[in-house]
C-alpha cells in the first residue's frame, strides 16, 4: 500500500516535471527563434526547404557575406523610420504613466479612506469600465474629435490612454493604501495638518513601492496598446505597436518582412529588460487584487 | 473622510474617467441612432430635339454640405440594430423559417456579419477561459514542486508571452505557423501535404487563434495560482497527509477549495480580456476566417474615407450590452458582500 503511493508521487511528480518544461519551450521557444531570425535573410528566417537553413544561415552567408546580418535592422530603423516610432512611443508613455499615477494615486488614497457607500459604487463602476472592450470606446470618440479637429494628436492619446487605464489603476492603488494603517495619517491629523498634508507628508513617503508596481502596469498597458494608438493617431505621431502591425502590410507586398521581424523583436526588447528588472514587482502586483481577495 | 475632501481627492481621475469613458458611451449610444445622409439627388430635365430626358445626378456639393452641417446623419432610431449587419431580425426569422432543425439553422446564422462575429467571440472566450484555468492550475502546481532555483526561471520566462504586445506576440506566433515557417513547414512534412496551410482553412484558423489565446493568458492564471500555493495552510496539508490522503486526494480536497476564491478573480479577468479579442486576428491576418465583435468594429471604423460610424456604434452598444450580462453575476455577488460587511 504504502509502496503503491509512493509510486503514484513520483509519477504524479514526473507528469507535473514534463508539463512545466513543454510549458517553458512553448513559452520561450518562439521569442528565441526570432530574435535569432532576426539576424538572418527572408530565406533563412522562412526557409520551407530545411530549418536548419535558418540555424546556420546558409542563404544569409550567400546574400551577405557571413552568418549575421543588421540589414532587417538596418532597414527598419533606418528606411522605414522606425526610430521616429520609438521617439512617439517614449514620449506618450512617459506622459500616460506620470499623469495616470497623479491622477490614481489622489483617487485611490480617498477611496480608501471613505467608508462612505459612493466610494463603493465608484469602484463597481471602475469595474464594468475596466470592462469596456476599448474599440467600443474608440468609435464613441472618433466623430466628436474629427470634429473639434483633435484626432491624430499625441496629446489627444495620452489623455485618452490615461483614461482607459484608470479604472485599473484606482483598483491596484486602492487596495495598496488599504494595508497603509489609518493611524498614520489620522494621528497627524490629530496634530493638526489637513487631509493633503498628512496625505503628502506622512503617505507620499511610504506609497512608493505600490506606486512603482502600479507604474509598471500602466507602463504596459501604453506601451502595448493597440486599439486606440492605431485608431487615434495619425501617421507621423505613431507609435511602436500600430507601426509594427502597418509594416506588416506594406513590407509583405515589397518582400521586406525581416524589416517587420527586426522592428518587432525592437519593440520587445525593453520588455525583456524590464521583466529582468521589475519580475518581483510584476508579480506581486499581478496577484496583489486577488490574495487579498 | 469629509465628502468635501473626498471630491477634491477623487476629481482629476472621474473627470477622466467621466469625459473618456463614460461620455464616449453617451456618445456610441446617440451615434448608434443616426444614420448617414443619403446623398442628394438633382433631376434635371434636357429637352433636345427629340423629346425631353430625365437625368438623376449626384449634387456632391450639397451632400457634402449636408454632411458638413449635421455630422450625425439623419435620426434613424433602432433601425441600425435590427438591419442586415446587426440583429437582422427578418432575415433570422427567414433562416428559423426554411431550416430544418438546428442542424441548418446555424451555418445559416454563420452567414450573417453580427453573428459570425458574436458566435467566434463566444466561442473564443468560452474555450480559451477554462483551458487556461486548468493549465494554469497544472503548470502552478508544478512549478511549485521545483526546486526554488528553477522558480524565478520558469516565471520569467512564462512572463514573456503574458506580457509582450498581443499583436508583437501573435505577429511572431503568425510567421511561425506559415507555410514557409517553422512549424508551418514542419507541419506540411509530417501530414505529407505541401497545400496544408493554417491561414487558408476556417477551423485551423479557429483552433490557431484559440491557442493563441492560451499561451497569451495562462502566464496570469499560472501566476495567480503559484502565487496561491505559497499560502496553502501547511497543517491541513500535514493533517490530510497523516489521515492518509494521497498527492491527488490532497490536491482536490484541499488545495483546490483553498483557491477556490482566486479561481473567481481569474475567471472574472479572463472573461473580460477573452470577450473583447482584437489583436491577435489582425495579427494572423484572419479576418476572411474569424472576426470578433471587436474586429467588426475596427473594420467599420477603417472603412476607407466613409467611417460607417452607425453600424460600428451599434455593434458597440450590443457589445457593451453583452459584457454587462458577462458581470453580472460578479457585480450582484460583489454588492451582496458589500451589504453583507455593512450590516
Amino acid at each position: 500500500m504504502a509502496i503503491k503511493a509512493e509510486n503514484r508521487l513520483t509519477t504524479l511528480k514526473v507528469v507535473s516535471y514534463i508539463l512545466v518544461a513543454i510549458w517553458l519551450i512553448i513559452a520561450a521557444f518562439p521569442f528565441l527563434w526570432t530574435v535569432w531570425g532576426s539576424f538572418k535573410v527572408q530565406g533563412d528566417f522562412f526557409s520551407k526547404a530545411d530549418w536548419t537553413n535558418a540555424i546556420y544561415g546558409i542563404f544569409t552567408t550567400r546574400e551577405t557575406g557571413g552568418p549575421f546580418t543588421l540589414n532587417g535592422y538596418y532597414g527598419a530603423w533606418i528606411e522605414e523610420e522606425f526610430w521616429r516610432n520609438v521617439i512617439n512611443t517614449t514620449v506618450i508613455v512617459f506622459f500616460t504613466v506620470v499623469i495616470s499615477l497623479t491622477f490614481g494615486t489622489l483617487g485611490g488614497y480617498a477611496l480608501a479612506r471613505s467608508g462612505y457607500r459612493y466610494a463603493f459604487w465608484l469602484l463597481m463602476a471602475a469595474l464594468v469600465f475596466r470592462a469596456m472592450p476599448h474599440i467600443t470606446l474608440v468609435s464613441g470618440y472618433m466623430l466628436p474629435f474629427f470634429e473639434w479637429n483633435i484626432w491624430g494628436l499625441k496629446g489627444t492619446s495620452i489623455i485618452v490612454l490615461v483614461a482607459i487605464n484608470q479604472p485599473f489603476t484606482l483598483w491596484m492603488l486602492h487596495s495598496f493604501f488599504l494595508n497603509i494603517p489609518k493611524d498614520m495619517d489620522e494621528s497627524a491629523m490629530v496634530d493638526g495638518c489637513t487631509r493633503f498634508q498628512a496625505f503628502r507628508h506622512v503617505i507620499v513617503p511610504v506609497m512608493w513601492p505600490g506606486v512603482i508596481t502600479t507604474g509598471l502596469f500602466s507602463f504596459l498597458l501604453a506601451y502595448n496598446d493597440y486599439a486606440v494608438t492605431s485608431m487615434l493617431l495619425s501617421k507621423p505621431n505613431e507609435t511602436m505597436v500600430p507601426a509594427v502591425a502597418s509594416f506588416l502590410g506594406t513590407v509583405q507586398v515589397q518582400g521586406n518582412i525581416m524589416f517587420a521581424v527586426a522592428a518587432v523583436v525592437s519593440a520587445t526588447a525593453p520588455l525583456f529588460v524590464l521583466i529582468l528588472f521589475f519580475q518581483r514587482q510584476i508579480v506581486s502586483g499581478l496577484t496583489a487584487g486577488a490574495v487579498k481577495g | 473622510m469629509k465628502h468635501r475632501t473626498f471630491f477634491w481627492f477623487i476629481l482629476p481621475t472621474l473627470t477622466a474617467m467621466i469625459l473618456f469613458i463614460a461620455l464616449p458611451i453617451v456618445s456610441v449610444m446617440i451615434q448608434s441612432l443616426f444614420v448617414q445622409h443619403e446623398q442628394v439627388l438633382v433631376i434635371s430635365k434636357s429637352c433636345g430635339p427629340f423629346g425631353c430626358q430625365e437625368t438623376t445626378s449626384i449634387d456632391t456639393e450639397a451632400t457634402a454640405a449636408l454632411r458638413e452641417a449635421q455630422p450625425l446623419g439623419r435620426f434613424n432610431g433602432l433601425g441600425t440594430y435590427f438591419d442586415r449587419s446587426h440583429l437582422a431580425t427578418a432575415e433570422v426569422a427567414e433562416i428559423w423559417r426554411t431550416s430544418e432543425g438546428l442542424g441548418s439553422f446555424l451555418p445559416g446564422l454563420m452567414d450573417l456579419k453580427f453573428y459570425k462575429a458574436m458566435i467566434f467571440t463566444l466561442t473564443y472566450t468560452f474555450t480559451v477561459t477554462p483551458l487556461v484555468l486548468i493549465l494554469g492550475l497544472a503548470v502552478a502546481v508544478g512549478v511549485n514542486n521545483l526546486p526554488n532555483a528553477l522558480r524565478g526561471v520558469a516565471i520569467f520566462i512564462s512572463l514573456l508571452p503574458f506580457l509582450v504586445a498581443t499583436i508583437v506576440g501573435s505577429m511572431i506566433l503568425s510567421w511561425m505557423v506559415d507555410g514557409e515557417g517553422i512549424i508551418g513547414a514542419t507541419l506540411q512534412n509530417i501530414f505529407n501535404d505541401p497545400t496544408l496551410s493554417i491561414k487558408a482553412s476556417t477551423p485551423l484558423m479557429w483552433i490557431m487563434l484559440i491557442v493563441y489565446g492560451v499561451w497569451h493568458t495562462l502566464p496570469f492564471s499560472f501566476i495567480t495560482f503559484y502565487a496561491g500555493l505559497q499560502t496553502v495552510p501547511q497543517d491541513t496539508l500535514e493533517a490530510a497527509r497523516v489521515d492518509g490522503a494521497n498527492k491527488w486526494q490532497t490536491m482536490i480536497n484541499v488545495v483546490v477549495p483553498h483557491l477556490m476564491p482566486l479561481v473567481s478573480f481569474v475567471t472574472l479577468m479572463l472573461l473580460m480580456d477573452n470577450f473583447r479579442v482584437f489583436e491577435p486576428i489582425i495579427s494572423f491576418q484572419a479576418e476572411a476566417h474569424a472576426q470578433s465583435l471587436s474586429t467588426f468594429i475596427q473594420s467599420d471604423l477603417k472603412e476607407a474615407g466613409n467611417p460607417l460610424y452607425a453600424s460600428a456604434s451599434a455593434t458597440s452598444m450590443l457589445t457593451i450590452i453583452g459584457v454587462v450580462i458577462l458581470l453580472t453575476p460578479v457585480l450582484i455577488r460583489t454588492w451582496r458582500d458589500f451589504n453583507r460587511k455593512a450590516h
